[in-house]
């Protein structure tokens, strides 16, 4: 295939950043969008220039690492999946994509196709987590859970991190990934203990780094690689209320 | 002069840990604070670790290279986790679980240390289930196992194929809290570029920003490694791209020996290569063996689509070779098994370097529900990859390079041969002897990180109590220092035509071939001299864009690459040095007449214990002997 990448080239955190444009000639279907990322980089360097920036690691969607806007959407065209398992037999010869970063407030671009996401991790620090000293656990078999609320939790728990509901929501809130964790911890006996201060920590903290509200549009849940669901926001709405 | 000392506490087996914690020596609550620690790396290991560590009241200073501690590449791992909890009354226990181990192992890791990882394993499932990580529960809410490879028993503990995703997010969890209490403090987007001793210590570490290029230098009394393994010198594995050794080889180049390099894991179920622009192997988790069956068509060639391939005609290989284990056998002979038929002809697909992964019968029998629910997420990512749904034909799967057994050499305190510096989780050599066992990686690495160096490091700190704050104004950091940042400017001032990836593809090619999961004498002698006459390329033609100044990601992929021809050259070494076949180290020169590693118990019953002599010279071999007390050493057989 041979594509036409439009892609948002910005030095540093200051600078003001452009599309560049690169043609590839020779896109194999079979290739991984980052694969196709790599080529370009290759050519890139070879021919002396600066090769793009992105983040990336694990490559199979669950480390949450990588992240950009393709097309307009959050990790690409394609649902439920994050950009690194995107694969280019999505695309077809002639296509232009645009690839650009995060464009989210508290997410500031860093270089390139990178944003800075350490909010996220501040939220988690302000209180996203259960309060048990190493040694200090009980017999795992003497809590008792039911499945249902197990896999519950389960499914609200497979967030990575990645940021693409706060890239997709025109507000730039945090909502879905917040109440992924809330919602883990509140339908766990383990997690009710301290699930008051927990809820009223991380909303704080969550507003003090300048995320937006939620106006319940749901681009969020639309973009998320991993399903994470609304019905998750609405369960840190009642959590935040009855915290109080 | 034997240089070794594995300090093994005496005793029987099964006391030898309690009674090591009854009479370690311990740091007084209010020293605790005074005394600095870092730890390299947040994976299981080291997020438990530095957490464990903060809790006690060490101030912790904790890196890792990702933008986030929540990413490192334990996050990846799928299946599940052991321990000797019983639940299922199938006759499991502390010494089964060690015995699978060791017999696993091959016998070539040392019994204590093994024991020990089995004895805290029901304290790491206890713990991670009150931190709320979200193991798969039966219907009357208590825990659920399922069965891994190379064992009879069900002990694997698991959270859907995201086992090592939960198991990460709760670590993290207990970091987190540490942070917040100002016990941890945290420095993501790090790469530790080199180790400082001073007066043969480990007293800190020179780390880069990748963000902003600048080279910084952290003092501590003591530092752990937590950094990993170093499957990705293959190039492509099933690891994160970025996982690398740079952080080990370094402290090795410094006195830390390196113990069986060449035990590397190549995992049997992973997705085929795609193109040849590949950049990782996706692993498709060992746990889909419990109902999928590995099969080839009998018949050389035969190209049709295996649903229309009739019954009689399937040569179930694991299960005719392994009527025991079937297609449950350990990796190491799984893997074997496949690349023989593939190598004699009986490969399907385009390249002829795949084989079937089946769930026909287990649809059938279990119902299509019943499979979704114990692998749906696998059989996503297998569709998202390759575009087929495997309810309705089975999965393409071929083997790439996994999990390495080898790393660094501890005692059983986990320290390495440089007084104050530990190394845990996958970048240490000791659980796991020639090859490990599935779900026993999480298990062990969470085991060192929250129970293990917690209790073996107050030995040292103890004696470290009086020693004030280390100063990085020393004379060691400032030489550490020069000697990262000229070898960063060497690499900007090559200005040759090839990228980095470009290099560490062809040495990875290098070593899937001549040091992947067959290897001979003829193939490493060879490999010896590919690898050399690459690494004289790349130090001439390497090609690094702009400044160590900045966000530089080729020139942090030179760093790496520059490591793992280094590391190549003693991995093969130590498998041209091992003239036997144990567990994954297969010599085509010692095999049974069917087929089977044949070991030699009387010339290498031991931990090959590599140490660094100096630039281009040859290094020495340390022997540590493995004494099996407690277990007869068996041919180790899955029929
Ligand atoms: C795809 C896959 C699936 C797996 N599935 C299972 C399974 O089901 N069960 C099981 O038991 N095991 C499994 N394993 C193995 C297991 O995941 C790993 O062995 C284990 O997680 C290693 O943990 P760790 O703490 O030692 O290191 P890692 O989790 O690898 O973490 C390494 C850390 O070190 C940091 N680091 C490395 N170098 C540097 C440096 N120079 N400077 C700063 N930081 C550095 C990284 O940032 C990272 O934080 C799997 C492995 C893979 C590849
Ligand atoms: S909720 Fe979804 S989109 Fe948001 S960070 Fe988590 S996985 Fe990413
Ligand atoms: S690189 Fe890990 S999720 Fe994409």
């Amino acid at each position: 295939m041979k594509l036409t990448l439009k892609i948002w080239r910005q030095k540093n955190p200051k600078a003001k950043g452009n599309f560049e444009t690169y043609i590839m000639d020779n896109v194999s279907p079979k290739m991984a969008f980052l694969e196709m990322l790599d080529a370009l980089n290759k050519r890139l360097v070879e021919e002396h220039k600066d090769p793009v920036a992105f983040d990336h690691d694990c490559r199979e969607g669950i480390c949450g690492s990588c992240g950009m806007y393709i097309n307009g959407h959050p990790h690409g065209p394609v649902p439920a999946i994050t950009t690194c398992s995107l694969s280019m037999r999505y695309f077809k010869d002639g296509d232009t994509i645009w690839v650009e970063p995060w464009r989210a407030k508290p997410f500031p671009v860093i270089k390139d196709l990178i944003v800075d996401r350490s909010a996220f991790d501040k939220i988690q620090i302000a209180g996203g987590f259960i309060s048990v000293n190493t040694g200090a656990a009980p017999e795992a078999n003497s809590i008792l859970i039911q499945k249902k609320k197990s896999d519950d939790a389960f499914d609200s728990a497979i967030c990575i991190g990645c940021g693409a509901c706060v890239a997709a929501c025109k507000n730039a809130s945090a909502m879905l990934f917040v109440s992924a964790k809330i919602s883990q911890f509140a339908l766990l006996p383990q997690g009710r203990v301290e699930a008051r201060e927990r809820v009223r920590a991380m909303v704080e903290k969550m507003d003090e780094l300048g995320f937006g509200n939620c106006s319940n549009t749901g681009a969020c849940e639309a973009e998320c690689p991993k399903e994470i669901k609304l019905v998750n926001i609405a369960r840190l709405n009642r959590e935040y209320y009855k915290a109080f | 002069m034997e240089k070794l000392i594995s300090k093994i506490p005496d005793g029987p087996l099964a006391t030898k840990w309690t009674k090591y914690k009854a009479s370690v020596k311990l740091v007084n609550p209010a020293n605790k604070k005074k005394l600095e620690i870092i730890v390299i790396g947040t994976g299981l290991s080291g997020a438990g670790a530095s957490s464990a560590l903060g809790e006690l009241g060490y101030s912790v200073k904790t890196f890792c290279y990702q933008d986030s501690p929540r990413r490192a590449h334990s996050v990846a791992a799928q299946g599940g986790i052991n321990a000797a909890k019983n639940y299922q009354n199938d006759g499991d226990s502390t010494y089964r679980l060690f015995y699978d181990m060791i017999k696993g192992g091959d016998f070539r890791a040392r019994e204590a240390n093994v024991y020990r990882a089995a004895e805290v394993s029901n304290q790491v499932i206890d713990h991670y289930t009150a931190l709320g990580v979200p193991f798969a529960r039966d219907y009357g809410g208590t825990l659920d196992t399922r069965s891994f490879g190379g064992v009879q028993v069900s002990r694997t503990f698991y959270s859907k194929g995201q086992t090592g995703q939960q198991c990460l997010l709760g670590v993290y969890s207990s970091l987190n809290r540490q942070i917040k209490k100002g016990n941890v403090t945290m420095y993501p987007r790090r790469e530790m570029l080199d180790l400082v001793l001073v007066d043969g210590k480990a007293r800190g570490i020179i780390a880069r920003n990748l963000l902003t290029g600048e080279i910084e230098r952290h003092a501590a009394h003591a530092v752990v490694l937590a950094t990993g393994g170093y499957g990705t010198i293959y190039f492509l594995s099933t690891l994160a791209v970025n996982s690398n050794a740079s952080a080990a080889w370094k402290a090795h180049k410094k006195g830390a020996f390196f113990a069986n390099p060449s035990f590397v894991q190549i995992h049997p179920t992973c997705v085929p290569q795609l193109n040849e622009f590949q950049s990782k192997l996706t692993l498709m988790s060992e746990s889909l063996r419990n109902d999928g069956r590995v099969w080839v068509p009998k018949t050389k060639g035969d190209s049709r689509p295996a649903n229309d391939i009739p019954e009689e005609e399937r040569d179930y290989f694991l299960e005719r070779r392994y009527p025991a284990f079937g297609n449950l056998v350990p990796r190491d002979v799984a893997s074997r098994a496949t690349k023989e038929r593939c190598d004699a002809g009986f490969g399907i697909g385009d390249t002829g370097l795949a084989v079937n992964l089946d769930f026909r019968d287990s649809i059938k029998k279990q119902g299509k529900k019943a499979i979704e629910n114990k692998y749906g997420n696998l059989f996503d990512m297998y569709k998202t990859i390759t575009g087929i749904d495997s309810y309705e034909e089975p999965m393409r799967i071929y083997p790439a390079g996994h999990y390495t057994m080898g790393g660094l050499w501890v005692d059983y305190e986990l320290m390495t041969t440089i007084p104050g510096l530990y190394a845990i989780g996958e970048s240490n050599f000791s659980d796991h002897g020639a090859n490990r066992l599935g779900a026993s990686s999480l298990m062990q690495a969470s085991g060192d990180g929250y129970f293990i160096l917690p209790n073996t490091i107050s030995n040292y700190l103890a004696d470290e109590i009086r020693v004030p704050k280390i100063s990085t104004n020393k004379p060691e950091f400032a030489e550490a220092e020069k000697t990262v940042i000229e070898r960063l400017n060497k690499f900007i001032s090559i200005k040759g035509r090839q990228t980095a990836a470009s290099f560490h593809k062809r040495l990875g090619k290098i070593m899937w071939d001549y040091c992947g999961m067959v290897r001979n004498e003829e193939g490493l002698k060879k490999a010896q001299v590919l690898i050399n006459v690459l690494r004289e390329e790349f130090w001439k033609d390497l090609n690094i864009p702009g400044e160590y100044t900045e966000l530089n990601q080729e020139l942090e992929k030179a760093g790496r690459v520059a490591d793992y021809f280094e590391l190549a050259e003693l991995l093969v070494t130590d498998a041209l040095d091992r003239n036997e076949s144990c567990g994954a180290h297969f010599r085509e020169e010692y095999q049974t007449p069917e087929g089977e590693a044949l070991r030699n118990d009387e010339k290498f019953a031991y931990v090959a214990a590599w140490e660094y002599t100096g630039e281009g010279k040859p290094h020495i071999l340390h022997k540590e002997e493995l004494k099996f007390e407690e277990v007869e050493m068996k041919v180790r057989s899955y029929k």
